[in-house]
C-alpha cells in the first residue's frame, strides 16, 4: 500500500497550496489560500505554521516538513513569506519564486514595507493574481505581472 | 451594540455636520488592521457594523470592502459583506470592479452558489471594449467559475484565444485551463487550439499553454508524444537565450519555464525509448548551461537531474547528472544539500552505487541536527536498503521516530520500517517498536508476522516473547498516551503469548491484572476494551487467583453498558451454529442437562471443571463473540469455544480439540498420563497397526516417562489441563491453524492426549507441553508418519498401550482425521523456475473452478487470495488474467497451478510428479472456494 501511494505522489502534478506573509509577532499580513481551507481553520493552521517557521533558526534548511507537505519559507526583516507546497513540488523554485514576488513588489511600491502591505492588501493580491493561479506559476516575468495593476492605476490617476 | 465600540461612541456625539462622512472614517478607524489586531472586538458587532457600512456608504464601499478581506484573513468570517463583493463587481467602476473580482475570489469557493450571481457581470465583462474589464474578468474566471455554467461563456473565450493582445489571449489559455481543470470533457473539441496556443508567436501565451499540456501528457503521455519535438525545441531556445531579456531572472533565462519543460519531457520519456532519445541532446545541453552559481541554476539543475532519471536511461548522461549532484550534496548551502540529498534519491533507484562517492555526507546528514536533512537522509537510505545493511538503517529510522513530533512522517516512516520488516523478515525486534503505527494494515501485518512466524520455531518463541516481555513493561508504565490501536495489539500479543513468560507459571495473575488495569481506564476506547476482554478470556484458561475475579460480575456489566445493543440471544450465531450442526457437532446443551450426564460418568469426577470452566468460558465467549461481530479491523479474532466444545470437554470423552498457535510440526504425539502411579516403568509402545493404508510409522523419536508420587488432587488437574490447553480456546484466522487433529482420551484417571501436529521438526513439541506439567507424571512419546501418497482426507487410527501396573496391560484406541490441507505448504519460487518445473512434471488435471467477487480487487486476485489464505498456497505471479501458483507437501513434492480467467469462471491446470496430488489439491481448492 505504501508503495502505490507513494506512486501517486509522484503523478501529482507539483503545485502550490498557500501563500502567507507573517511578520515576526505572528501576525498574518497577507493570506491566499489554493486549495479549499476553511475560515475557521485558518488561523490555527497559521499560527501552527508560524510556529514552525519562526523557530527555525538561520543555519537552517529553509524547507520545513509540516503534516503531509512542504513548507518553504523567506525572511525579510521582519515580514516572513511562507508558502506550503505538495511534496512533489520543486522547492528551490518556490524559495526563489518567493524573492521573484519580492522583487515585483519593491518595484511597485519602492522599497516595500510591512506597511505597504497592510495597507495596500487589495494590490498585492492584485499582484499576486497575476503570479500564481490555482497553485501553479503563471507569470514570472516582472514587467507583465505589473502591466495590469499599472493599466488600473493609471486609470484611477485620470479620475 | 455600536456604542458598544468605543471610537465610534466618541463620533456618534457630533454625527450633526456631515454624518455620512464622519461614520464612514470612524468606522474606518474600526476596521483598519492596526485597530482589529489591537482590540478583540466581538464577531457580531464586527459583522453588523461592516453590514451597515456596505448597504449604506457606496461612496466609500471600496475602502470598507479591503477592510472586510482583512477581517476574513484574521479569520472572521465575513459573509455579510460576500453579496457586496459581488455587487461591486457588477456595478462599480473599473477600480472597484477589480475589488470586487477580487474580494470575490478571495471570499468565495468554487462550489458557492454565489457565484451564479457573478456569471451575468464576467458575460458583460467579457464583451466589453474596455481591455482592463475583458482582462478582469478572464483573471477571474480562471480562479474560480461554476462548472455548470462554462457553456454559457466557453464561445466567448474561445474567441479570446486570437485576440490581438498578448495578455488577453494568454488569460483565455488559463481561463481555458481551469475548464479543463474542473470539467475536461467541456474543453474537449478545442485541443486543436491549445497546439495553437502552444505556438503562439508570445512567449507568454505559450508558457500559459504550457499548464494544460502537462497536465495532458501526465494523463496520457501516448496521444502527446508527437509534441515532444515541440518541447524539446522550446526548450532549446529558451536555453539558448532566445528569449526577450525582460523575461530573465537574475540573467538565467525563463527559469520556471525551463522547469516546466523538463517536467513535460520527463511524462513524455519515461519508459519509451524513442522519444527520449529525441530530449538527451537538449536534455544534457540544459545541465551545461545551468553552470551559473544561484539557487535558481541549481533549482533547473534538480529538475534536470530529476527528468534524466525519470526518463529512459542513457548511461553517459546519467553518469553527468549524478556527477552534477554532487556538487549539491557537497555544498554548504544547507538549501542545497537537502535538494542534493533529495536528488540522489532518484539517482540511487537507478543504481545503489552511485550513492557510494557519498557515503562520508550521507552519514553526516544523517546526524545532522536539522531535522528535514535527516529525513531527507533516511528516505535516501531507504531506497537502497539492503540484507546487509537493513538493521542499521531501520535502528536509525526508529532512532528518528523516537524524535519526530510530526504525526504524518512518522505514519510515512512507520509504513517504510513495516515494509523493510517484510521484505527482509529476519529483523526480529524492530517490527515491535513500531508501535505508533497508525495505519491500520501495519498492526495487521505485524500480527500476521507475530502469528505465523519465520522458519525457525526457536526464533519464533523468542520473537514472541520479546514481544510479550516488552508489552508487560510498556503496560507496567504509563498507558494513557499510547494510542489505542497500539492497545490493542498489546491486549493480542498478551493474551495470545503470554504463556511464554518464564514467570507465567509462578504469577499468572500479573498479566492479566495489568490487562484489568488498563481495562479500567477510561480512555480506552469500547473497541479497545473488546481486545482486552477477548485477551483476558485467553488468560482465563490458565489458573488465576480467584481474587481478581471477584468484582467481574461488576466490571462485566460496566463495560457491557458501554456496549450498545448486547444482542443476548446471540442471534447472530445461528448460521454458525446451523454449520456447526450440518456438520455433525453436537446441539446445545444447557449446563443443567449437562451436570446430569455428568453424574452418570462415575469414574471421574470433575467438579472443579463445573465450577470454574463454565463460568469464565459462557462469560467470556459473550465477549469474545462481541470482538468478533463489532471489530472492523481485518484480524478477526473469532472463538472456538463453542457451547458444543465445553459440553463435549465436561463430559470427558472423547474430545477433538483444536491445538493451535503450538509448533508447526507433523508427526505425532503419544501424551501419557499417569496419575495413582509409584513406579516409573519404561514401558515401549509397540507400534500400533493402522488401519488407513496411507501412513507408515517411523521408529519412535522419544519416548520419556516422569512420575511424581501420591494422588493429586483435582485442582491440580486441572492446572495440567488448563496448561494443555493454553491457547486452545481460541482461534485466530490468521493462519494460526498449522495443525491439526487432536483427540484427547480419558480413561480410568488418566489423560491420553494424541496431537497430531505438522512441521518438519517434530522434537520441539514436547519441549513446551511436557513443561507445563511438570510435577505431574507424564510421558511423552513421539512418533513421525509421513504421507507417502496425496490423498484428500486421511483417517489416522490407532492403539495406545501403557501399563499402570506393571503385568497389567491397557490400551485405548484412537482416531484422527487429517486432511491433505494440512500438509501442503507454500512453495516459493520464481515465475522462471516455476516455468522449468511445468514442463518437467507429468501428472496434470484441468478443471474450471468458480471465481470469486470481493470487494474492489479483481475476481482472479481475490480468488487466489482466498486459496492461499485458506491453502497456504503460494500465489508466485499474476499477469492480466492469469495467475500462477505453487504449493508442496511437507517433505518437498510440488504441485504447480496455472489459473485463467475464462468466461466467469477459473479455468485450472494443476501439474505434480505425484499422481493423486493434482485432484487430492483439486478437491481443496473447490471446497475452499465454495465456502469462501
Amino acid at each position: 500500500m505504501c508503495v502505490r501511494q507513494r506512486n501517486r505522489l509522484h503523478l501529482e502534478v507539483a503545485m502550490i497550496k498557500f501563500l502567507l506573509m507573517v511578520n515576526k509577532q505572528g501576525q498574518t499580513r497577507l493570506s491566499k489560500y489554493y486549495e479549499k481551507v476553511d475560515i475557521g481553520k485558518r488561523p490555527a493552521l497559521e499560527a501552527d505554521v508560524v510556529k514552525g517557521c519562526l523557530s527555525r533558526k538561520k543555519e537552517q534548511c529553509s524547507f520545513v516538513e509540516y503534516k503531509d507537505f512542504k513548507l518553504v519559507y523567506r525572511q525579510y526583516a521582519a515580514l516572513f513569506i511562507v508558502v506550503g507546497i505538495s511534496d512533489t513540488e520543486n522547492e528551490l523554485s518556490i524559495y526563489e519564486l518567493v524573492h521573484n514576488f519580492v522583487e515585483v513588489l519593491d518595484k511597485y511600491f519602492g522599497h516595500v514595507s510591512e506597511l505597504d502591505i497592510m495597507f495596500n492588501l487589495d494590490k498585492v493580491h492584485i499582484i499576486l493574481d497575476e503570479m500564481i493561479q490555482n497553485g501553479h506559476i503563471v507569470e514570472t516575468n516582472r514587467n507583465r505581472i505589473l502591466a495590469p495593476l499599472l493599466a488600473l492605476d493609471k486609470m484611477a490617476e485620470a479620475h | 451594540m455600536i456604542r458598544l465600540l468605543y471610537p465610534v461612541h466618541i463620533f456618534s456625539c457630533n454625527l450633526g455636520s456631515n454624518p455620512t462622512a464622519l461614520l464612514a472614517e470612524a468606522l474606518s478607524t474600526v476596521l483598519s488592521p492596526t485597530f482589529l489586531s489591537k482590540y478583540s472586538i466581538k464577531i457580531k458587532h464586527l459583522m453588523c457594523l461592516l453590514n451597515f457600512l456596505l448597504s449604506s456608504l457606496p461612496p466609500v464601499m471600496k475602502e470598507i470592502m479591503v477592510r472586510a478581506i482583512y477581517c476574513e484573513m484574521l479569520g472572521y468570517q465575513a459573509s455579510v459583506s460576500y453579496i457586496h463583493a459581488i455587487k461591486l463587481a457588477q456595478q462599480g467602476s473599473v477600480l472597484e470592479k477589480r475589488l470586487g473580482y477580487l474580494a470575490v475570489s478571495l471570499f468565495l469557493n468554487e462550489s458557492d452558489e454565489f457565484l451564479l450571481l457573478l456569471v451575468n457581470t464576467v458575460l458583460k465583462d467579457l464583451q466589453s471594449t474596455n481591455l482592463n474589464e475583458v482582462c478582469m474578468a478572464l483573471t477571474a474566471v480562471s480562479q474560480m467559475f461554476p462548472k455548470d455554467m462554462i457553456p454559457a461563456i466557453l464561445p466567448i473565450v474561445e474567441e479570446k484565444l486570437t485576440h490581438p493582445k498578448e495578455v488577453i489571449r494568454r488569460k483565455a489559455v488559463l481561463a481555458l485551463y481551469k475548464f479543463y481543470l474542473i470539467a475536461p470533457n467541456q474543453v474537449q473539441h478545442i485541443h486543436s487550439k491549445f497546439r495553437k496556443a502552444l505556438c503562439d508567436k508570445d512567449p507568454g501565451v505559450m508558457t500559459a499553454s504550457l499548464h494544460i499540456y502537462l497536465q495532458l501528457v501526465k494523463e496520457s503521455p501516448e496521444s502527446y508524444k508527437d509534441l515532444t519535438v515541440s518541447f524539446v525545441t522550446i526548450l532549446r531556445q529558451v536555453v539558448g537565450g532566445k528569449l526577450p531579456m525582460d523575461f530573465n531572472y537574475h540573467s538565467v533565462p525563463a527559469p520556471w519555464l525551463q522547469i516546466q519543460l523538463l517536467r513535460i519531457l520527463a511524462y513524455l520519456g519515461k519508459e519509451d525509448q524513442g522519444t527520449s532519445e529525441m530530449m538527451y541532446d537538449v536534455l544534457e545541453e540544459s545541465l551545461r548551461r545551468a553552470e551559473m552559481n544561484h539557487n535558481i541554476t541549481y533549482a533547473i539543475l534538480y529538475e534536470c537531474v530529476k527528468s534524466i532519471y525519470t526518463v529512459y536511461p542513457k548511461a553517459e548522461l546519467l553518469e553527468k547528472a549524478a556527477k552534477c549532484i554532487g556538487n549539491f550534496v557537497l555544498s554548504p548551502k544547507i538549501n542545497l544539500k537537502y535538494l542534493g540529498l533529495k536528488a540522489l534519491t532518484y539517482v540511487v533507484a537507478q543504481d545503489p552505487n552511485l550513492a557510494l562517492p557519498h557515503q562520508m555526507t550521507i552519514i553526516e546528514c544523517l546526524d545532522h541536527s536539522d531535522i528535514i536533512i535527516k529525513r531527507a537522509t533516511l528516505e535516501l537510505l531507504f531506497r537502497i536498503t539492503n540484507a546487509q545493511n537493513v538493521t542499521v538503517i531501520v535502528e536509525k529510522m526508529l532512532e528518528f521516530l523516537r524524535q519526530s513530533s510530526n504525526d504524518y512522517s512518522t505514519v510515512d516512516l512507520v509504513g517504510k520500517v513495516a515494509e523493510l520488516a517484510e521484505k527482509y523478515p529476519f529483523i526480529k525486534q524492530d517490527p515491535l517498536n513500531l508501535c505508533n503505527g497508525m495505519q491500520p494494515d501495519i498492526p495487521n501485518n505485524f500480527l500476521r508476522l507475530l502469528a505465523e512466524g519465520f522458519d525457525s520455531v526457536e526464533e519464533d518463541r523468542q520473537l514472541r516473547l520479546f514481544a510479550v516481555d516488552s508489552y508487560v513493561l510498556l503496560l507496567q508504565g504509563e498507558t494513557a498516551s499510547l494510542p489505542q490501536c497500539f492497545l490493542q495489539v498489546i491486549s493480542w500479543v498478551l493474551g495470545e503469548y503470554a504463556h511464554l513468560r518464564p514467570d507465567q507459571a509462578s504469577d499468572p495473575g500479573k498479566v492479566m491484572r495489568l490487562l484489568t488495569r488498563l481495562l479500567d481506564q477510561r480512555h480506552a476506547s469500547a473497541q479497545t476494551r473488546r481486545w482486552i476482554l477477548s485477551a483476558l478470556t485467553k488468560l482465563c484458561s490458565s489458573p488465576v487467583e480467584s481474587s481478581l475475579f471477584s468484582d467481574w460480575p461488576v466490571r462485566l456489566t460496566a463495560v457491557f453498558r458501554g456496549v450498545p445493543q448486547v444482542d443476548s440471544s446471540l442471534s447472530f450465531l445461528d448460521g454458525h451454529v446451523s454449520e456447526a450442526l450440518a456438520a455433525g457437532a453436537a446441539p446445545y446443551k444447557p449446563p443443567h442437562q449437562r451436570q446430569e450426564e455428568l453424574a452418570h460418568e462415575k469414574a471421574l469426577s470433575l467438579e472443579p471443571y463445573g465450577l470454574s470452566l463454565p463460568v469464565s468460558l459462557s462469560t467470556c465467549s459473550i465477549t469474545d463473540r462481541l470482538t468478533d461481530r463489532q471489530s472492523p479491523t481485518r484480524l478477526s479474532i473469532s472463538s472456538s469455544v463453542s457451547g458444543n466444545s465445553t459440553e463435549l470437554s465436561l463430559k470427558g470423552g472423547s474430545t477433538t480439540l483444536k491445538l493451535d498457535g503450538v509448533k508447526r510440526v507433523w508427526g505425532k504425539e503419544g501424551y501419557l498420563v499417569q496419575q495413582p502411579k509409584e513406579v516409573v516403568e519404561e514401558t515401549p509402545l509397540p507400534p500400533t497397526e493402522l488401519p488407513s493404508p496411507l501412513g507408515s510409522f517411523q521408529s519412535p523419536v522419544s519416548q520419556t516417562q516422569t512420575a511424581s508420587p501420591g494422588p493429586e488432587p483435582d485442582q491440580e488437574r486441572q492446572q495440567l489441563a488448563s496448561s494443555l490447553f493454553v491457547g486452545v480456546g481460541t482461534h485466530h484466522s490468521v493462519c494460526l491453524v498449522r495443525s491439526t487433529a487432536c483427540q484427547s482420551l480419558r480413561s480410568s484417571g488418566h489423560f491420553i492426549i494424541v496431537c497430531c501436529v505438522s512441521s518438519p521438526q517434530v522434537s520441539c513439541v514436547s519441549g513446551d507441553l511436557v513443561e507445563e506439567v511438570k510435577g505431574h507424571s507424564v510421558a511423552t512419546c513421539q512418533y513421525a508418519v509421513v504421507m507417502m501418497r496425496a490423498s484428500v482426507d486421511v483417517e489416522l487410527a490407532g492403539l495406545v498401550s501403557y501399563q499402570r501396573v506393571p503385568g497389567q496391560p491397557r490400551a485405548t484406541p484412537f482416531s484422527l482425521r487429517l486432511s491433505l490441507k494440512h500438509f501442503i505448504r507454500p512453495l516459493t519460487v520464481s515465475t522462471g523456475e516455476y516455468g522449468k518445473m511445468w514442463l518437467s512434471f507429468s501428472h496434470d488435471v484441468k478443471q474450471n473452478l468458480r471465481l470469486i467477487t470481493a470487494g474492489d480487487q479483481s475476481p482472479l486476485t481475490a480468488t487466489l487470495d482466498t486459496l492461499r489464505d485458506r491453502l497456504h498456497l503460494h500465489v508466485v505471479d499474476i499477469i492480466g488474467s492469469e495467475g500462477i501458483v505453487a504449493c508442496r507437501l511437507l517433505r518437498g513434492q510440488p504441485c504447480l497451478l496455472h489459473c485463467r480467467v475464462h468466461a466467469d469462471s477459473l479455468a485450472v491446470w494443476l501439474r505434480s510428479p505425484i499422481p493423486e496430488f493434482p485432484d487430492s489439491l483439486l478437491y481443496h481448492c473447490q471446497k475452499a472456494l465454495a465456502e469462501a
